[in-house]
């Protein structure tokens, strides 16, 4: 049968509370925050730096490097590439640093709510 | 019978039974996917039971809108390289949602925006507040995808009268509310994922064939393209179109910005997160969606290119349709009256899907948010009765879409879109982040930054050229606008920002305690929502 809302009883304040000031979840969330925060800044910029260069640079973005492919394409281009790549290095973080202790302190509280 | 009143060469009969055979295998599949829809959980997220990749696909489904599609490649053929910096910011804007949305959002939400708000706040005020932006940029962007179809009638099917059109965009919403009624999430996700796939095989397919053309070379496309267009680069080149004046470039900034904060608080975005069991099945999605979305945009610089040098940017501002035809007359140059009728059922096919995803989330965020818990207050006897009210909901705004896609069928479709991203960006991301990552936000703070952005920007684009005072505004005969810039996020983004953080330090409210529960939570994914077990 179906049984779509959650079955499990939560486990009070004071669990959640004992769990966020525990060693163990500060690390979780620094580990988050140390990657994440720095890694939107640098992404927003290198956006933004590539907007602002497209509307205002006009004769360098339109400079030819190979053929008819100019420094604006190329950057645009890198743009794609970056995506990609800070995708690519998100998950291999999150896999091998977030997720195993995640899980850990998940299982704890649900563990021990049961 | 005058074929030249659509797309030269092209059978409206034969693209009338390609869409046909459409909608008829997705019906097919949204009534086998519907039989086990019973609880609000399976309606509202399909039993959360999509894998990754499949919901990464539905993203793509869901955000590959008529408005990227024939929009972007069309902007690209017309306008060269200004038409690519719309793909580079709807492409960039997933990382928003990788970052620092997807998986927390997962974890601690149920169905809606308004679950993870009022998740350490008043309830009521910021779940009625989180369903009337949802409503708004829902609506905007429903409105767009239905005057898109009203083009796209003339332009495809050859049917120019008014009364043709109206009922086509009529026949459109009907389908449409029969897959969000029958199939609820999991059925809508069905049509989503076999959009997206004939969609990203067919811009594949026309890609290689341009490609092919020019032996493969990029850089021979793009010169065929500019010696096409005059021989200057100035398809080539940037600020063709937003190069023209100071005002310009500064839209364009503007624009930029909302294209990239906007997509993380894209309701219908969001509500696809809730689709899967756990948040690292949500981050792999958004992976899957990054990958699609991005290999589509890259195939759509090419088709613009393509279409600029194999039809000519003339040819194409003169069609009916103009550049939204780019698409459809590279197909018809390149595979005839076929490649033509699939590209034209695909295309119906986006606005089907897009819709009827839109439709789901409206409805889920009235049912779920207003009526279960601001209405009754938590207290709603069974859940049936829920889905009950989401599903008439979806059929009352279904009706609003047929008659607003009617009566808006000449409006600007790319300026509809970028209202609603400016309305995303600004009432609804701002307020997911302080919500997800700031300590002391609280419901004082939530209730500004949403009302406060909300407002900010339906007043600037009120005021803006793009309602009144210019030849293309909304409105052509006044002129009471005093905004210069037709896209507001500049400006709006930044007020709400500051807003959400100035109603919060007025409030003396804090949640220490919940906003703790909450941190361990979105994290960890402790005691979040599970997969349906049937």
């Amino acid at each position: 049968m179906s049984t779509t809302e959650p079955s499990t009883h939560p486990p009070g304040p004071e669990t959640w509370a004992e769990v966020h000031s525990s060693a163990e979840f500060k690390q979780l969330r620094k580990r988050l925050r140390n990657f994440v925060f720095p890694m939107t800044v640098l992404f927003l910029a290198w956006y933004l730096l590539y907007v602002v260069l497209a509307d205002y640079a006009h004769g360098f973005m339109s400079t030819k490097v190979v053929g008819n492919i100019n420094i604006g394409l190329i950057f645009g281009l890198l743009q794609f590439v970056s995506t990609f790549l800070i995708t690519w290095l998100y998950v291999r973080y999150a896999n091998r640093k977030l997720d195993p202790i995640a899980d850990k302190i998940r299982e704890d509280i649900e563990g021990g709510a049961q | 019978m005058n074929l030249a009143q659509g797309v030269e060469g092209g059978s409206p009969a034969l693209n009338i039974s390609i869409f046909a055979l459409f909608v008829v295998a997705t019906l097919v599949v949204v009534f086998r996917a519907s039989r086990n829809t019973k609880t609000a959980s399976d309606y509202y997220a399909a039993g959360r039971a999509f894998s990754g990749p499949q919901n990464g696909t539905a993203i793509a489904g869901d955000y590959l809108s008529a408005a990227s599609f024939l929009g972007i490649a069309g902007a690209i053929a017309v306008y060269g390289y200004d038409g690519f910096l719309y793909s580079i910011g709807f492409l960039v804007a997933w990382l928003v949602a990788l970052l620092l949305v997807a998986e927390l959002l997962r974890n601690t939400g149920k169905f809606t925006m308004g679950d993870v708000l009022a998740f350490r706040m008043r309830q009521r005020p910021v779940r009625a507040a989180a369903a009337t932006s949802t409503l708004a940029v829902s609506f905007f962007y429903l409105l767009a995808q239905m005057a898109g179809a009203g083009g796209l009638v003339s332009l495809l099917l050859g049917i120019e009268a008014d009364a043709g059109q109206a009922v086509v965009i009529a026949v459109v919403g009907v389908v449409m509310i029969t897959y969000v009624l029958v199939g609820g999430m999991k059925g809508t996700t069905w049509v989503q994922i076999i959009k997206a796939a004939l969609l990203i095989a067919g811009a594949f397919a026309m890609t290689v064939w341009v490609l092919g053309r020019y032996g493969l070379n990029l850089s021979e496309l793009l010169g065929s393209a500019s010696e096409r267009a005059g021989g200057n680069d100035a398809l080539l080149n940037p600020g063709e179109r937003y190069g023209v004046s100071g005002t310009s470039q500064l839209d364009f900034l503007s624009l930029g910005i909302a294209l990239v904060l906007g997509t993380a608080g894209l309701p219908h975005v969001l509500m696809r997160f809730y689709t899967v069991p756990t948040a690292k099945e949500a981050r792999r999605s958004v992976v899957w969606a990054i990958v699609l979305i991005g290999l589509f945009y890259l195939f759509t610089l090419v088709l613009g290119y393509g279409a600029a040098a194999i039809v000519g940017s003339e040819t194409i501002s003169n069609a009916p349709g103009a550049e939204n035809s780019a698409a459809p007359l590279l197909a018809e140059a390149l595979g005839g009256p076929v490649l033509l009728g699939f590209i034209a059922a695909v295309a119906f096919a986006t606005i089907l899907a897009v819709v009827a995803g839109l439709t789901i989330t409206a409805s889920a965020s009235f049912a779920h948010d207003v009526y279960a818990n601001v209405i009754k207050k938590g207290k709603v006897d069974s859940k049936n009765t829920e889905v009950r009210v989401a599903r008439i909901t979806a059929c009352v705004i279904g009706a609003v879409a047929i008659v607003g896609g009617i009566l808006a069928k000449d409006q600007n479709v790319a300026f509809l879109v970028a209202l609603a991203f400016a309305v995303a960006a600004s009432a609804n991301l701002p307020t997911i982040l302080y919500s997800l990552f700031w300590k002391r936000f609280n419901t004082n703070g939530a209730l500004w930054s949403i009302y406060g952005g909300l407002a900010v920007t339906i007043v600037l684009i009120v005021f803006s050229p793009a309602v009144s005072g210019t030849e293309k505004s909304m409105i052509t005969g006044a002129d009471f606008h005093w905004f210069p810039l037709q896209n507001p996020g500049l400006v709006s983004i930044p007020v709400s920002f500051f807003l959400g953080w100035l109603g919060t330090v007025l409030s003396k409210e804090h949640l220490e305690e919940k906003y703790k529960e909450m941190e361990v939570r979105s994290l960890t994914g402790a005691g979040a929502e599970k997969a349906s077990t049937h």
